[in-house]
């Protein structure tokens, strides 16, 4: 018992002094948060910004791919084949081959090298959506005298809409994740603020606050999606 | 050596990648490449030995389902180089286990969604007739279940694995040493030929994991060769995806 009280009062004083030598470096901090609050919303700007771009163009660029794919099996193969090699290579080595083309301090480097990302997400998922619609309803349709145009718009799109939606909240969410390697451009989004804190000497309330930022955007994103869906599939609910 | 074009940047990439010092000096390409293979081999061993047990446990007793898509959903959402760079700046600092740590910790969502959708898919009726063959719960899981569910567990792990030597890439931007040093390093001199030769020594490193771990993979699955030549499958509602392979690099 003795040695016991020893040994804690000679350990107590040590450990005062280390203590008062540490400057604060909280992980959460609001005051960083509203002081520096027009900064955070630009680069969540940004980041929004490039990600809606890479869906959209992505989305744009995979539709006619997936069309042309399930019109041609055999072009699927190299299609599909094409696009897993793209979805293997690192994003930071996506960058690096763009950069030279243009420039490595452009979002558009960022931009070009997340609508690839998007684009073998969304290929696949239109393709398989495009597949999944039954061959008999489209020969229905045809029989009752639809054109091409109709038959997309009124019979593929609204049967295929759900793995079409699945697919772009995959390549949302997965894109949101994916700007903050831009920060090798400069132009990361709240990307900025994770590599800027631990750029400043490790300040850990600038890294929190663009890591946690990220996943909420991604999470209201995703809810946003989802709520989309809804909206533009009543059916579904219906038949419930 | 500022941005001379794609056509000299290619140039400068092939004089660096042909520059046997580039390659063995200390802290070149060899030493980058070792370290950036023996952090991938740690968190994918890690990843391996916490995520298919899990897989294996949920997939035989069938529930747990709805945890697992919300697992790797969420996986999904949070960036990798958010986890590296929080890790890097916890006690454990700049060591190489913040990294191993941070791309295990996404290794573990395709693995345990591919080892249980593996398990969960093996036949009722394969299972049945096991079980009036008399055999014990531990030669199912051994003989039967287990054989029959490799060619998805091996998925997980193959998808994972490239996927770990993918993003351990970006330990680089947060003091890591691996490959990515190299294109970070063209960044931040706006040198397009370093940056280049970076991202083809990155890519190929990436592409040579995913050729390699297919032909092992199909070495070691029994029954007739399956190759997995990605198809596109129509899945059901409500189930993970067997290949989980949108998952942020």
């Amino acid at each position: 018992m003795a040695s016991l009280g020893a040994l804690s009062a000679a350990s107590d004083p040590a450990a005062g002094v280390l203590a008062a030598d540490e400057a604060p470096n909280p992980w959460f901090d609001p005051s960083y948060v509203t002081e520096n609050w027009d900064s955070i919303v630009g680069y969540l700007g940004q980041h929004v910004r490039l990600t809606v771009g890479a869906v959209l163009l992505g989305a744009l660029i995979a539709l006619p791919l997936a069309l042309i794919a399930r019109r041609a099996r055999l072009l699927a193969g190299p299609v599909l084949g094409l696009s897993s090699v793209v979805y293997t290579i690192p994003s930071l080595a996506m960058f690096g081959f763009l950069a030279p083309f243009t420039g490595s301090l452009s979002p558009v480097t960022v931009l070009i090298g997340l609508t690839l990302y998007t684009l073998v997400i969304l290929v696949r998922a239109f393709l398989a959506g495009l597949q999944g619609v039954p061959a008999d309803v489209r020969e229905a349709a045809r029989g009752m005298g639809y054109n091409r145009a109709r038959l997309f718009l009124r019979v593929d799109l609204p049967l295929a809409l759900p793995t079409f939606m699945a697919g772009l909240r995959i390549a949302t969410v997965s894109t949101v994740a994916l700007v903050t390697v831009g920060v090798i451009t400069g132009n990361g989004g709240l990307g900025q603020l994770i590599v800027g804190g631990f750029n400043s000497n490790f300040y850990r309330a600038e890294i929190v606050t663009g890591a946690v930022g990220c996943v909420l955007l991604a999470l209201a994103a995703d809810v946003l999606l989802a709520g989309l869906e809804r909206v533009l599939t009543p059916w579904t609910r219906a038949a419930r | 050596m500022d941005a001379g074009g794609p056509v000299t940047a290619f140039g400068d990439a092939l004089v660096y990648l042909n520059d046997p010092f580039n390659w063995t000096r200390t802290g070149g390409i060899l030493d980058l490449l070792v370290q950036h293979l023996r952090i991938s081999a740690l968190a994918v061993l890690l990843a391996a030995v916490l995520a298919i047990p899990i897989g294996v446990l949920l997939g035989r007793s069938g529930g747990g389902a709805g945890a697992i898509v919300v697992l790797s959903n969420v996986s999904r959402a949070v960036p990798t180089l958010a986890l590296l760079t929080v890790l890097a700046v916890t006690p454990l600092g700049f060591s190489e286990t913040g990294t191993v740590l941070a791309l295990a910790a996404f290794a573990v969502p395709p693995m345990v969604t591919n080892t249980f959708v593996g398990f969960r898919e093996v036949d009722r009726d394969v299972r049945e007739a096991a079980r009036a063959m008399g055999m014990s719960s531990r030669q199912m899981l051994t003989r039967v279940e287990f054989p029959l569910a490799l060619p998805l567990v091996t998925t997980g792990v193959r998808t994972a694995a490239v996927q770990v030597v993918a993003t351990a890439t970006l330990a680089a931007l947060v003091g890591g040493g691996t490959l990515g040093r190299i294109i970070n390093l063209g960044f931040g001199q706006q040198d397009h030929g370093t940056m280049l030769a970076g991202a083809v020594l990155v890519a190929a490193l990436a592409l040579l994991t995913e050729l390699l771990l297919v032909v092992l993979s199909a070495a070691v699955t029994p029954g007739p060769r399956r190759w997995p030549v990605r198809r596109v499958r129509t899945e059901r509602a409500g189930e993970p995806e067997p290949t989980s392979s949108g998952v942020p690099l």
